[in-house]
């Protein structure tokens, strides 16, 4: 695959797609990310296949609020520090970059590290979508450690984190994140080409470009949910997909509980059949309801985009009186392995109900 | 009595009222100065209501010229941009996303400095002040007159942009400085466009408010003047000159506004039926659903408070085309509907045309339209009445029917009740509407900031933000006694500790006139 600057505006649309309402709005991510191309060039893409068994990887990401990240957005040097650091600590020289989580903001950060570095980027992640916490990676499921890990904020201060597991991970991660003011890079579990071609959601850099193509595409074309859905058909990972309902935002509700912000939107047919959809969130969208009929659940992937443009909407975007479709899509076959669900299936964000497939409960 | 004035692109509208009363309106062409077609606007109502100046006791007045002005790149100035805020966002200079041409025009010369808060309020990095000094003797050399200041979290806590405010008019007295804590919202880039956008009409904005003031004293009215802004609130007209932007979709506001008063429905849709498009918009406790999105004036993304509006391709010039189906817009023949529409002796099939041969409006001369065939008529009618109640019903979020009220010239197209509506108001003085949502305007107060719950309380919280909110709208001259919260908004942030919500509040009270 090759990147060109003028891909840039599909590849965020497509990010935000894989983003599942949260991930951050690559708005941001995609000027820094421009910026960067601008300044030292596009980097080069490689496909998994052709990295070599015992090249080292580094991965490059925002951590932090999105809330926090449109107003501080990055320094670009913190990023550069953080891959800095991760070598010294590791005494390992990153041949290559790649994404950890394709969706949202950070499908950008990887390009704009890998520009400033001047290195090679690597066209899979750790999901193919987004989730909230380090741990919810392919890579921790089958045994890579997160750690060391490098965590650096915009006044170069930095931090390496060594913890016990990638739980414990997280939560040092994130409390470190906190003092720094909630808008920091990070660089996590640093591999190996084996470790990406084994563990890795592949071609994820491809797929957020051609999905953001297809929606434009289909605008041209007069239906960009259509041409939108009649891609994801065509992809390894996301072909069983469908439109799970069809309707306007009614209610929007926010609650903290257990320190989690939990969502409901709710969705009211337009067809006036009196249909409605529940979607309860934290960051990302986790389970689609129609009436008592669960219709997706996490991993799975839940996207809600305009029904007449496909643009899709996060969830802090949500508002009363959107026309909106909800999209289920299947996540890759490696998110849902019995390990995979351990980590980041239902019972992960609390909900008490087994995963199903999209395919099995929409019978695709 | 009062008067309210809406200055558009084409047309001056006046009202005068006494109290909730119409006594006269009148619709004027917009001069080239603006102020003569004030000036003869508003000779009109008080001859026609036959009131003297000197019982005028307040004029309100809504314009577009900032935004025209600004969508064209006219009159604009080059802004020295200061940005409070390293070591962050360095990655990401100012004016990185804005249309080449625009940038071009408004662009004079940038500065990053050190600076800026933290989510909370705590201070992020320790203002550079000899940086901004040195930025302030170069802007000073390079004949910079409008400098914007923007500030990491700057709407959280406003003391360095203030500051760099302070070194900066020191060194450039007679410079015009944006604060962009004043334009309101989290997201720096957006913010600091405003900033910039605002910067730039400076110059702009003390000319038209100086004609406003010309042609108030022309008429010999001593009244104060006030001018209004996106959320339907009022600006004095000291602070339009600073921040003009805030006026950049009173339009559509005004005109929202004008409809609720005159039908009295404070929970409704609003249709604004023009020559070439229909904003359609919707009512909430009497004033206009806002945007959540960022918004793009002249292709620049800014982040401020805008009326949600959706706007179809219909009006009163509307071109009606029959084959191969009937089509209606959103080709317009705009302004030279007078001309062009069959009704006025023209060659164009219009909108106009339509409604006249089907019966139910009356103007122009109708055995133009004779000849239309009567099946052609009824399937255009069918159209257009089938084009507002789609819109209708994007606008609308929820099932349940609510009221319609229609304004503007256009709403002569319409004869029909509208799928999902209760009713469809078409209300006395319609084509004047903006004049009047502009002569009713309150003066408003906002709060927009990260409140911990933990720390407080969510009721606390909640308490501390209305009552502030309040304050800023008697602060700004509301009677105390009339002060309501008309709009509150909760969002938890994520990921940030300790319940930290951030609210947003708005205040409005009747002016005390």
């Amino acid at each position: 695959m090759k990147l060109q600057v003028t891909d840039m505006e599909d590849l965020a649309r497509g990010a935000a797609f894989l983003g599942t309402g949260g991930g951050g709005d690559p708005y941001i991510g995609r000027l820094l990310a421009q910026a960067a191309i601008g300044e030292f060039g596009m980097p080069e893409v490689v496909e998994p296949e052709d990295v070599p068994d015992d090249a080292t990887v580094f991965t490059a990401a925002m951590l932090g609020a999105p809330t926090v990240l449109i107003e501080k957005a990055a320094n670009g040097e913190d990023i550069d520090l953080a891959l800095k650091r991760l070598s010294q600590r590791t005494g390992k020289t990153p041949d290559y970059i790649m994404p950890i989580e394709i969706g949202g903001l950070n499908s950008m950060i990887p390009i704009l590290a890998a520009a400033r570095a001047g290195l090679p980027l690597i066209n899979a992640d750790g999901m193919g979508r987004a989730f909230p916490e380090i741990q919810m990676v392919t890579f921790n499921v089958y045994g890579i450690e997160p750690c060391p890990a490098a965590i650096v904020d915009e006044h170069l201060n930095s931090a390496i984190i060594e913890a016990n597991g990638a739980k414990q991970a997280e939560d040092l991660v994130r409390a470190v994140a906190i003092q720094m003011g909630l808008s920091t890079l990070v660089s996590v579990y640093p591999m190996t080409g084996k470790d990406v071609k084994a563990y890795g959601v592949h071609r994820t850099l491809t797929l957020a470009l051609e999905i953001g193509r297809a929606i434009r595409t289909g605008r041209e074309s007069g239906d960009p949910v259509a041409s939108l859905l009649s891609y994801l058909r065509t992809t390894e990972y996301y072909n069983k997909c469908a439109v799970l309902f069809d309707g306007k935002i009614t209610d929007i509700r926010r609650e903290t509980t257990r320190g989690f912000a939990i969502g409901h939107c709710d969705v009211e047919a337009l067809d006036g059949s009196g249909e409605t959809m529940n979607i309860l969130f934290q960051n990302e969208f986790l389970i689609a309801k129609k009436g008592d009929k669960t219709m997706t659940l996490v991993p799975d992937l839940i996207c809600v985009v305009d029904r007449e443009t496909a643009e899709p909407i996060t969830t802090e975007g949500l508002k009363y009186g959107q026309r909106i479709k909800v999209i289920g899509v299947s996540a890759a076959a490696i998110m849902r392995t019995p390990e995979s669900l351990d980590v980041f299936g239902p019972q992960a964000f609390g909900i008490d109900e087994p995963f199903t497939t999209i395919e099995d409960l929409n019978n695709l | 009595m009062r008067i309210g004035v809406d200055v558009g692109g084409t047309n001056t509208d006046a009202v005068l009222m006494d109290g909730a009363k119409v006594l006269a309106a009148c619709k004027m062409p917009t001069t080239k100065n603006v102020s003569d077609g004030i000036v003869n606007a508003i000779t009109k109502i008080l001859k026609d209501g036959e009131v003297s100046p000197a019982d005028v006791r307040a004029v309100m007045i809504g314009t577009t010229h900032f935004t025209n002005a600004f969508v064209q790149r006219r009159e604009l100035l080059h802004v020295g941009i200061l940005r409070l805020a390293l070591p962050a966002s360095r990655a990401l200079p100012p004016m990185i996303d804005w249309p080449k041409d625009i940038a071009d025009a408004v662009y004079g010369s940038h500065y990053l400095v050190k600076g800026g808060y933290q989510y909370d309020g705590r201070i992020n990095s320790e203002l550079d002040e000899d940086a901004i000094i040195a930025a302030a003797r170069e802007m000073k050399v390079a004949g910079i007159r409008a400098v914007s200041i923007s500030g990491v979290f700057s709407p959280v806590n406003n003391e360095m942009e203030e500051r760099a405010a302070e070194i900066i008019q020191d060194i450039i007295p007679d410079v015009a400085i944006t604060l962009s804590c004043r334009l309101g919202r989290i997201g720096l880039l957006e913010r600091e466009n405003a900033g910039i956008m605002n910067a730039a009409l400076a110059d702009l904005a003390k000319n038209v408010v100086a004609s406003f003031r010309s042609a108030l004293a022309d008429l010999n009215i001593t009244a104060p003047f006030y001018i209004s802004q996106n959320d339907g609130t009022l600006m004095q007209a000291s602070q339009v000159e600073k921040y003009p932007v805030l006026t950049f979709s009173s339009g559509p506001t005004n005109s929202m506004r004008g409809a609720a008063y005159l039908s009295g429905a404070k929970d409704a849709l609003v249709a604004d039926i023009g020559g070439t498009t229909t904003d359609i918009g919707m009512l909430s406790n009497g004033f206009p659903r806002e945007s959540s999105i960022a918004v793009d004036i002249g292709g620049v993304r800014t982040n401020f408070r805008m009326p949600d509006v959706f706007a179809l391709g219909l009006g009163g010039g509307s071109i009606v085309e029959a084959d191969p189906d009937v089509r209606v817009g959103p080709q317009s023949v705009g302004y030279r509907l007078l001309e062009d529409a069959l009704v006025f002796g023209g060659d164009t099939v219009t909108s106009s045309d339509i409604a006249v041969a089907a019966g139910y409006a009356d103007f122009g001369d109708k055995s133009k339209v004779q000849h239309l065939a009567p099946d052609f008529v009824a399937k255009a009618v069918d159209v257009i009445h089938a084009i507002v109640t789609d819109g209708v019903d994007r606008m609308k979020t929820s099932a349940a029917e609510m009221p319609l009220i229609l304004v503007g010239g256009g709403s002569v197209l319409i004869n029909r009740d509208i799928a999902g509506t209760s009713e469809v108001i078409i209300p006395e003085n319609a084509g004047v509407a903006n004049a009047i949502g502009a002569s009713i305007a309150q003066i408003g107060g906002e709060v927009d900031r990260v409140y911990s719950y933990e720390n407080m309380g969510r009721e606390a919280a909640i308490e501390a933000a209305k009552q502030e909110a309040k304050d800023n709208a008697i602060a700004g001259g509301a009677i105390p006694e009339t002060v309501e919260i008309i709009d509150l908004e909760e969002l938890p942030l994520a990921y940030v500790p300790g319940g930290s919500v951030r609210l947003r509040v708005k205040a409005a009270g009747d002016l005390k006139i």
